[in-house]
């Protein structure tokens, strides 16, 4: 404090505060603005929540019961676990403001849905206890804790991580019959050619939630109308992902899948509208939102068509998180009137 | 929407809907009136008068020889009771003039008609402006002789009239425009003769209609003046803003409006400028809206400058009954709050804002979740969470580095943090403990 003030906030205190007796009211003092808009973490992240709820009901209508029981328990161990780790760091309790419930909602949308109880149970410890609450909780994490998680089940269980069954509604059976997503039929078989509308609707095998195009849009647009999402994120990896396949697509397309196939198959959908779209972990900055979108979209595509794993969605976001505080750093925004001539 | 705008802002609920329909009312003359010798920026009035002495109203009472300085005067006839240091509402305590009124009231009016502009030298009207006292009125209180005495070789080109009024609430500048605008018109030109500028333009928010057809006739039938409505959003008014949307000219880091050929004025001013002029009136009194949920009658008074706020929210039904009250010298937006209701009305005071907040309100904050709506926000393109961090940290060089200097101080990264961060705060005190190094001496620290 320099002279000047301190000797003012002594005179204030010296001062005595008349609250008038015609006024009971007392003053209250405090910083401009006095006026605060009513958003607030938990309202975002409950509109989040909501806005998955398409992706979880196209999960059950065609995966059934199952679905229900590992988003469940995915949500469930998240908020046990968000629990767990601010008892034992003594923060104040704030499992209720839900971001713990979209991580563990987005953990089990990206599983297969014959993924067993327990490997469920840890990714989601992994995913809220090492990629959120050892970086210091909400807000201090750098990777998407939902990814962080899905990236340990698949180091951990590779052969259960990508073994997918048919939607029930094309087999009748009762026991679930294994069957390679549209991507691997891609990657390993060199198939280029899809129901398209299957594929929309989300009727092919997969992860949970990632097949269903239609549903994830639902809930992405209605983010947008809320305001939560920027367009450039969703629109700019898509997009990307788009150009960039149509490329290889124009040049051999017998041998390279269509730009609609990498849009529809795996999950571009899900990543595009729910994890690109993290605030925590994408970009401050417009020129920084470009480029993350930009070089995630590419990755993707790359890895889908020339890496060893039939998706790239996962890993292109993850590696592209790591580069978010430097991107933060590196593309400020340009400040009012400079390299303006006077 | 299409309106001409600035890049960013917010769109905070205006409240204007409390006081836009009531006319301008004269509020009772005051028993007493405490005016203080700082009521502009710049150096302090000395007082010209002693405890004791009679003045009249109008009287100069305080003046000093700086060029960066407006003088004062007395706002009713009485006897000086005392001058002593007193609560200001910018938030700090300075000199000031306590004069015990007689109860008398002067009829200010048109002396010779209205005057012939031609006639009058771009001098005489700058050296009226300066004994007038007249300051800017949107709430800066810069001194408007000082606006009209731009430096040699720089020439203005254009003056823009400021009745944006973007603060939530406040309809001074907005009754102003609908009841006066023959006198917005007439001052703006006077403004643009002393400063030898060919062209006025006048800014008006969106939601003023009314004013716009107002001032639309007012200036009918000339060429020199234009009318351009600007979309409603926050902060609009902000000088660098406004030129932005008027003009499209960009104010460059670190320099003044003069340097790309323009002055701001505010309509108030140019109210108070024509009255100076042609009826030799010192700015001794202003409009100011009293409104906001926690007072019982929302008004827009014609008050004395020094009148206290207790006596002026008296005129409004007092307070409401509630357990805590937030008073505010202006809008919610950049308005000081007041400790005491014992602080004088002054030239700078547009509105006085009440805002009544649930008992117990508390100010927590949640970590930053980089959602980035605040730089989404700022109308000055700055990072404010990162300048929040580094101010909150002191770390000066970093908060320097990234441009926490230019911040205008408007409010809108604190108004949509989600986590409802303190980020102007943090700010502010990032440009204090920059302020702190400098007079120090080691501000230069790699």
């Amino acid at each position: 404090m320099d002279q000047k003030t301190v000797e003012n906030n002594n005179q204030l205190k010296e001062a005595p505060i008349e609250a008038p007796a015609k006024a009971a009211a007392r003053l209250v003092v405090s910083p401009s603005p006095h006026f605060l808009n009513d958003e607030s973490i938990p309202k975002i992240m409950h509109t989040v929540v909501l806005a998955l709820f398409p992706a979880v009901a196209a999960s059950v209508y065609f995966f059934g019961w199952r679905a229900l029981l590992l988003i469940t328990v995915c949500v469930t161990a998240c908020l046990a676990t968000e629990y767990a780790f601010q008892r034992i760091r003594n923060k104040p309790i704030k499992i209720y403001d839900g971001s713990a419930i979209i991580t563990g909602m987005l953990l089990a949308l990206t599983l297969p849905p014959g993924f067993p109880v327990y490997g469920a149970v840890l990714g989601s410890l992994f995913a809220i206890g090492v990629g959120k609450q050892l970086f210091g909780g909400l807000g201090f994490n750098i990777f998407n804790p939902a990814l962080l998680g899905r990236a340990f089940l698949m180091a951990t269980y590779p052969v259960l991580t990508t073994t997918w069954v048919e939607p029930r509604t094309v087999q009748k059976a009762v026991d679930a019959v294994t069957a390679a997503t549209p991507l691997a039929l891609a990657k390993f078989e060199g198939k280029v050619d899809f129901n398209w509308m299957d594929m929309f609707l989300g009727n092919t095998s997969g992860s949970l939630g990632e097949t269903s195009a239609i549903a994830i849009i639902i809930g992405g647009l209605y983010l947008r109308y809320k305001g939560y999402i920027n367009w450039k994120l969703p629109l700019g990896y898509l997009g990307t992902i788009a150009a960039f396949s149509s490329i290889f697509w124009l040049s051999d397309p017998v041998k390279y899948p269509s730009p609609l196939f990498h849009l529809l198959a795996g999950g571009a959908m899900l990543g595009a509208w729910f994890m690109v779209t993290d605030m925590v972990t994408s970009p401050t900055t417009s020129m920084g939102q470009w480029i993350f979108v930009i070089c995630a979209g590419m990755l993707a595509v790359v890895i889908r068509l020339f890496g060893g794993l039939p998706e790239g969605v996962m890993y292109s976001i993850l590696f592209m998180n790591a580069f978010v505080p430097l991107l933060n750093k590196h593309t400020r925004p340009r400040v009012f009137g400079a390299g303006e001539r006077g | 929407m299409g309106h001409k705008t600035f890049e960013r802002g917010v769109h905070p609920s205006y409240y204007k809907e409390l006081t836009a329909g009531r006319p301008i009312e004269p509020a009772a003359l005051p028993k007493t009136v405490t005016i203080p010798l700082q009521q502009h920026l710049g150096a302090p009035c000395e007082a010209l008068v002693k405890k004791g002495e009679v003045v009249q109203e109008g009287q100069m009472i305080g003046d000093v020889k700086a060029f960066i300085s407006a003088p004062v005067h007395a706002s009713i006839s009485g006897k000086i009771k005392d001058i002593e240091m007193a609560q200001h509402p910018g938030g700090f305590r300075c000199l000031s003039v306590i004069i015990e009124g007689d109860g008398s009231a002067k009829e200010w009016g048109p002396q010779n008609g209205v005057a012939d502009l031609a006639s009058l030298s771009p001098e005489a009207i700058r050296e009226a402006v300066k004994d007038a006292g007249i300051v800017g009125m949107g709430g800066a209180a810069f001194p408007t002789s000082v606006k009209l005495s731009p430096p040699k070789g720089k020439a203005i080109d254009a003056v823009i009239l400021n009745g944006c009024e973007c603060e939530p609430f406040l309809t001074a500048d907005h009754r102003m425009m609908l009841e006066e605008p023959d006198k917005v018109v007439w001052g703006l030109r006077a403004i643009m003769r002393s400063v030898g500028a060919p062209s006025g333009v006048i800014g008006i928010e969106e939601n003023k209609p009314d004013a716009v057809s107002a001032l639309g006739r007012a200036v009918a039938g000339s060429s020199d003046i234009k009318i351009i409505v600007l979309e409603a959003k926050y902060p609009q008014g902000a000088e660098k803003m406004l030129i932005k949307a008027a003009l499209g000219r960009k104010v460059p880091v670190g320099k003044l409006p003069f340097d790309v050929g323009v002055i701001v004025s505010n309509v108030g001013t140019a109210i108070a400028v024509y009255e100076a002029l042609n009826w030799g009136k010192p700015l001794i009194d202003r409009v100011v809206t009293i409104s906001g949920n926690g007072v019982k009658e929302p008004r827009n008074l014609r008050v004395r400058v020094g009148t206290s706020f207790e006596d002026v929210l008296a005129l409004c039904g007092g307070l409401i009954d509630c357990q805590e009250v937030e008073v505010l010298n202006g809008g919610p937006m950049m308005g000081v709050s007041q400790p005491t209701l014992n602080v004088p009305v002054v030239k700078g005071t547009s509105g006085i804002t009440v805002i009544a907040a649930d008992a117990g309100k508390t100010f927590q904050y949640e970590p930053c979740i980089r959602c980035a709506s605040c730089v989404e926000a700022c109308p000055m393109g700055l990072m404010p969470y990162r300048l929040g961090d580094y101010g909150k940290a002191y770390r000066t060089a970093d908060f320097k580095g990234w441009d926490g200097l230019t911040c205008i101080e408007c409010g809108c990264c604190s108004y949509v943090c989600p986590s409802k961060r303190p980020l102007l705060q943090w700010i502010r005190l990032g440009k204090l403990k920059l302020r702190q190094e400098a007079q120090n001496g080691h501000g230069e620290t790699k």
